[in-house]
């Protein structure tokens, strides 16, 4: 009777599983497709050359303008910036939780990152109003302090723990042999760790900061709440600007199903999903050569 | 959210679900209008959403709310869509309002002219110093494109009232997604200029006295009543057609002195006509032309 049971149960287990794997398959190809028929829309009545490389977003002047050059360049600056504070500051935390902290240390660290992880974003974004803001405003002296470093900061907040997790995963799946062959040749600990585990975790860590990236460049609360939303080709982080997916959310509310401005924001979807596509892609090539 | 779920209710007292959504400055009014009504029919539960009044008008005609709020007209070409989709736009104006501007308690000016105004929003001017105050750069808030303010306040100031002007607001203008942000913006921030409805003026920010032709006004309610402040403008109510049921009750309730407490408690200016149908002095009162 067991056996029976067995035999039946397990090809229907079994092709549940296919089809949950293949359902996600299939909805991100269907999701690509809703986007990519609705951004077309766009380009009957619009351009594609004027969308790609306008340089003024005026979505409700008459007649509108649909520029992404600068709602591209917003979120590549804020990017940008937030990498460049979240990649060093999350593996040097990964390098320590994985191979320098004690037992103890390592753990209450371990669940503090995971907590970091579990802060929703309008609450950053709020906090990055009330305090994060006027605190750089009067360091920098600037105009406001609603502008792209603000952002940046936060999100790099928000990206640690994934950068942290995955880069600290990946240090600690370096195999034990090079670390007892680099001990047994002399090697200090902060050589071994340098010269060998980092070297030897570096797909992963690239992997991790890819992902980290795709976290970034995905945030919308954020950037809504204080980067200022001013839709300028930015020259510097410390002016106000506007992502690509602060626009969506900020404007998709007041959009009539079918109207230019509708299929223009769905355009906007699309170049962020391939940037997203992109980065996720290369964070996998990556993975994939890590875990050979 | 069903009111009266579960409950024994008399049949013959009115129940059901009300969806009012749009104007981010209407919000707080709308919802103390909502509560009051609340009271006084348990058995209807009111939703009240913000969002802008774009999102108010744009879910008018996607079906998804009884009741638009709108601090702005709808433009004839939403009104063509909107027939498009079998909606046809009734309006009410339910409230006066006047666009204040506010700066930062600390700057020194006080008044300024449309012109000035204009050319603030547009960047032609970026100190402060040009109009009699500090040396010190401007930095203009406005609202998201979805904001009815936002959208008055560019046919007035920007445009001028010249529907053909090709004048926008100034590229480096931040967008600010509810009038609160900007009042925290101005309350905090020395350079700022930003515009809202009255209803969120406070002793936080500053009301500058606008001048057009001779003389300068505070954003008053008599000044906006006798129409001397250059930036009153109508509160309006969008429904699909006329309404009839929970929501013309509601819709009455909005325009009884009782509703009209509400809004002028929030800061606004009351409409005098008691009657939904005598929609106040408004040139496009009644029902849109299908």
């Amino acid at each position: 009777m067991k056996r029976l049971w067995r035999r039946i149960s397990e090809p229907i287990i079994e092709s549940c599983i296919r089809l949950s794997g293949l359902a996600v398959v299939i909805f991100v190809f269907l999701i690509f497709l809703f986007l990519l028929r609705d951004s077309l829309s766009l380009f009957r009545h619009y351009p594609l050359g004027q969308f790609l490389l306008g340089r003024k977003w005026l979505p409700i002047s008459d007649p509108p303008q649909f520029g992404v050059i600068p709602l591209l360049l917003g979120s590549v600056y804020v990017t940008f910036w937030a990498v460049l504070i979240c990649v060093p500051l999350g593996v040097g935390s990964a390098m320590f939780i994985a191979e320098v902290a004690p037992k103890a240390i390592k753990n209450v660290l371990k669940s503090f990152v995971e907590i970091l992880a579990a802060i929703p974003s309008v609450v950053l974004g709020f906090l990055g109003i009330i305090w994060l803001g006027p605190v750089l405003r009067d360091t920098f002296h600037l105009s406001t302090g609603m502008c792209g470093l603000t952002g940046s900061l936060l999100l790099a907040f928000m990206a640690l723990p994934t950068i942290i997790s995955i880069s600290e995963d990946a240090l600690t799946g370096v195999p034990r042999t090079y670390r007892e062959a680099a001990y047994g040749l002399g090697a200090t600990h902060w050589q071994t760790l340098w010269r060998v585990i980092l070297p030897s975790a570096s797909s992963g860590i690239v992997a991790a900061v890819m992902l980290g990236i795709g976290r970034v460049v995905g945030e919308t609360m954020v950037v809504l709440m204080v980067t200022g939303n001013a839709p300028v080709i930015p020259t510097s982080i410390l002016q106000p600007l506007r992502t690509l997916t602060a626009t969506i959310a900020g404007e998709m509310g007041e959009t009539v199903g079918g109207s230019e401005h509708y299929y223009a924001l769905f355009a906007v979807g699309l170049v962020l999903f391939v940037i997203t596509f992109i980065i996720n892609f290369i964070a996998d090539l990556f993975l994939r050569r890590a875990r050979k | 959210m069903f009111a009266g779920c579960g409950e024994s209710v008399d049949p013959n007292e009115p129940q059901g679900f009300i969806q009012a959504k749009g104007s981010d400055t209407m919000v707080n009014a709308v919802q103390m209008v909502a509560e009051e009504f609340m009271k006084q029919y348990p058995h209807i539960f009111v939703a009240v959403t913000g969002g802008g009044s774009g999102v108010g008008i744009a879910s008018l005609i996607n079906k998804t709310c009884d009741v638009a709020s709108a601090s702005r007209e709808m433009k004839p070409k939403e009104v063509e869509i909107a027939n498009q989709h079998g909606v046809y736009p009734r309006e009410f104006v339910v409230a006066y309002d006047g666009v204040a501007v506010i700066v930062n308690k600390s700057n020194p000016v006080d008044k300024l002219t449309l012109d000035d105004l204009h050319k603030i929003f547009t960047g032609e001017a970026t100190n402060w110093r040009q109009f009699g105050g500090k040396d010190l750069h401007i930095v203009t808030l406005s609202r998201e494109v979805s904001s009815g303010t936002h959208m008055y306040f560019k046919e007035e100031v920007i445009q001028l009232g010249k529907k053909d002007s090709e004048d926008e607001f100034s590229e480096e203008t931040l967008l600010l997604t509810s009038s609160q942000a900007i009042v925290e913006e101005v309350a905090g921030n020395e350079e700022a200029i930003g515009y809202l409805g009255m209803g969120y003026l406070s002793d936080r920010t500053k009301a500058l006295q606008i001048g057009k032709g001779n003389g300068f006004y505070p954003p008053t309610v008599e000044n906006v009543l006798k129409k001397t402040y250059p930036l009153s403008r109508g509160l309006y109510a969008y429904t699909d057609g006329e309404p009839g049921g929970i929501v013309k009750l509601f819709l009455d309730f909005t325009l009884s002195p009782a509703g009209q407490k509400q809004f002028i408690e929030t800061g606004f200016v009351p409409v005098k006509a008691s009657q939904p149908e005598a929609s106040g002095p408004s040139d496009t009162g009644g029902t849109i032309a299908r």
